[in-house]
């Protein structure tokens, strides 16, 4: 059978290579119509005035000169990196934790069954739609008579109570807070996982030298799973540029512009104040990082699969 | 160390909790007791006027329509593409795979405006078609990255025997590379319908009536219009919560089989 195989192979390879270029038809016109076309037009829009009927103006570089002086949008900057350390930085560093402790400490003294539970649990929120999310905290954090102020009350902290969303001093700081609540689940999914191709004897090596637990995490399981910690870093960090949806129910960018993102700031351009040239040089900027960040992912990719083979 | 996780675990959980708690509560004994104090009763009548007051069943029925529709066609669009890229290796595959990985990862604030309108132009603005075309094919680019990897993997020996038996190229994806396939394309399922579920943006913009809204969109924008007292927040975030946790119960196994899959967002 294998050798009857064996000579037409050759020739079907060919040809049959380019059979199957009808299976990506469907495919690549729906991306081109909804993707590579629209990002084009996107592209072009941002060099021109435009409030969105009639023609667009040409204006070359003009929206990306004004960016560059903007005051709001490098504030909006400012802010992204705050989104930034909340919703990568933090989940990737407390996940890293939890994850040995649940995988390590826990699964081994109180069964997995209960390490299982405690990692349901911390991931829940994850599985929220973004902007309930946001319902849920920024009722928890109303002024007035929110859960928060009345926890704080209850404690007899007073005197601490405050409009945490509305005073513009801790408007970012709460949004950050909810941002790492909603966070921390995937990256201990993902290092979780990660941990389980952890070679035992490299911990049983450790534990017979005497290494502390401290050690082993530092030495071993960081070591070991650092192709995870990259990926979920990135992963995050891009995740967090798209921060409309919260942004649009907890604040609204406010007060005054203090929780503004870039996201946000564009979608203002676009929908509120129809600058829809300066709207789209902004979506550009983002897109530009978010491309320098994915290449940054895909060779890491490519790195560790082929460090697997 | 038991006892600082469950600490933790119960902390994460809080929210949910009072969230419960005081869409339970008459609005009176909410302002008697505040939002702390465990309901006295089980009061439904907040979650029944808030229901009515959204038409929260056709939200509903708007997100399961839409979500639905997306998963289904996302997958088919998938299969289809990794069949291609993953078994027929079709020349510049690898090109075609990163452009594919790069529209996963596009910030949709590069999109929105001209797809807003492009959709008008053609008519389909303010309809489920706009938002349902739209996560079809955004979705479908991680199901062609992740299922063309794992179809690169499949057993020739296998593709080329059904061949040899007459087997046309059709014949056998619908026969043997579906079939083999099947855990991983239950999993694309599962995470097309719950990522569509709670896409916000591109919804927002592109479904301004009432009856075409999608339950994140009515829910947001509610919000956003500040109008709500407390008990009426607690009721919308209660029932924005509850079809999250249906699925979570549903799906557990599927959703952590696809974590541990590489599914992630």
């Amino acid at each position: 059978m294998t050798h009857m195989t064996h000579v037409p192979r050759v020739k079907v390879r060919a040809h049959g290579r380019l059979a199957y270029l009808p299976y990506l038809l469907p495919g690549l016109v729906l991306f081109a119509g909804v993707i590579a076309i629209p990002f084009a037009m996107n592209v072009g829009i941002s060099f021109t005035r435009w409030a969105g009927v009639g023609t667009p103006d040409w204006a070359g570089l003009h929206n990306y000169r004004e960016l560059a002086k903007d005051g709001e949008f490098w504030a909006s900057f400012r802010h992204q990196f705050g989104l930034v350390v909340a919703m990568s930085l933090i989940p990737a560093a407390i996940g890293l934790v939890l994850a040995a402790a649940l995988s390590d400490v826990i699964a081994r003294r109180f069964g997995p069954r209960t390490a299982s539970v405690l990692r349901a649990c911390i991931y829940l929120p994850q599985l929220l739609p973004i902007v309930v999310a946001g319902i849920v905290w920024s009722w928890i954090m109303a002024p007035e008579d929110g859960a928060a102020n009345r926890l704080l009350a209850a404690v007899g902290l007073d005197s601490l109570a405050h409009d945490w969303l509305g005073d513009p001093k801790t408007a970012m700081w709460s949004v950050m807070v909810v941002m790492v609540w909603f966070q921390i689940g995937f990256p201990l999914v993902i290092f979780m996982s990660g941990m389980q191709r952890v070679d035992p004897s490299l911990y049983e090596a450790a534990e017979l030298d005497g290494a502390s637990w401290w050690r082993r995490f530092w030495h071993i399981t960081v070591t070991q799973i650092r192709p995870e910690i990259f990926v979920v870093l990135l992963i995050t960090t891009i995740y967090s540029l798209k921060s409309f949806p919260q942004i649009y129910v907890l604040t609204k960018g406010g007060p005054g512009g203090a929780t503004n993102v870039p996201s946000y700031y564009s979608y203002q351009n676009f929908f509120e104040k129809t600058e829809v040239g300066y709207g789209a040089s902004i979506a550009s900027v983002l897109t530009i990082i978010t491309i320098v960040l994915a290449i940054g992912f895909i060779r890491v990719q490519a790195r560790s699969q082929e460090e697997a083979q | 160390m038991l006892a600082a996780l469950t600490v933790l675990a119960v902390v994460m959980l809080v929210p949910f909790v009072i969230v419960v708690f005081n869409a339970l509560k008459t609005p009176q004994e909410y302002s008697a007791e505040g939002p702390l104090a465990v309901p006295n009763g089980v009061y439904l009548e907040g979650i029944k006027d808030f229901w009515d007051r959204v038409d929260y069943g056709d939200k509903l029925l708007n997100s399961i329509i839409i979500s639905g529709v997306v998963a289904i066609a996302g997958v088919i669009i998938s299969v289809l593409n990794a069949y291609a890229l993953g078994i027929g290796k079709v020349p510049g595959r690898m090109w075609l795979l990163v452009m594919v990985l790069m529209a996963n990862m596009l910030p949709q604030e590069s999109l929105v405006y001209p797809l807003y309108y492009l959709f008008k132009q053609v008519g389909l603005y303010d309809t489920r078609y706009s938002v349902i075309i739209v996560f079809t094919v955004i979705q479908s680019a991680f199901g062609t990255y992740l299922l063309s990897s794992v179809l690169a993997a499949f057993p020739r020996p296998l593709l080329e025997a059904a061949r040899i038996d007459g087997a046309s190229r059709w014949q056998v994806l619908w026969r043997i590379v579906v079939p083999i396939s099947r855990p991983t394309i239950i999993v694309l399922l599962v995470f097309y319908f719950i990522w569509t579920w709670n896409e916000f943006l591109i919804p927002l913009v592109m479904l301004i009536s009432n009856d075409n809204q999608t339950v994140s969109v009515a829910l947001g924008v509610l919000q956003g219009q500040r109008l709500m007292d407390a008990t009426m927040s607690s009721a919308s975030a209660l029932l924005g919560i509850i079809p999250t946790l249906v699925f979570f119960l549903i799906f557990q196994r599927t959703l952590s089989r696809g974590l541990t899959v590489g599914a992630i967002k």
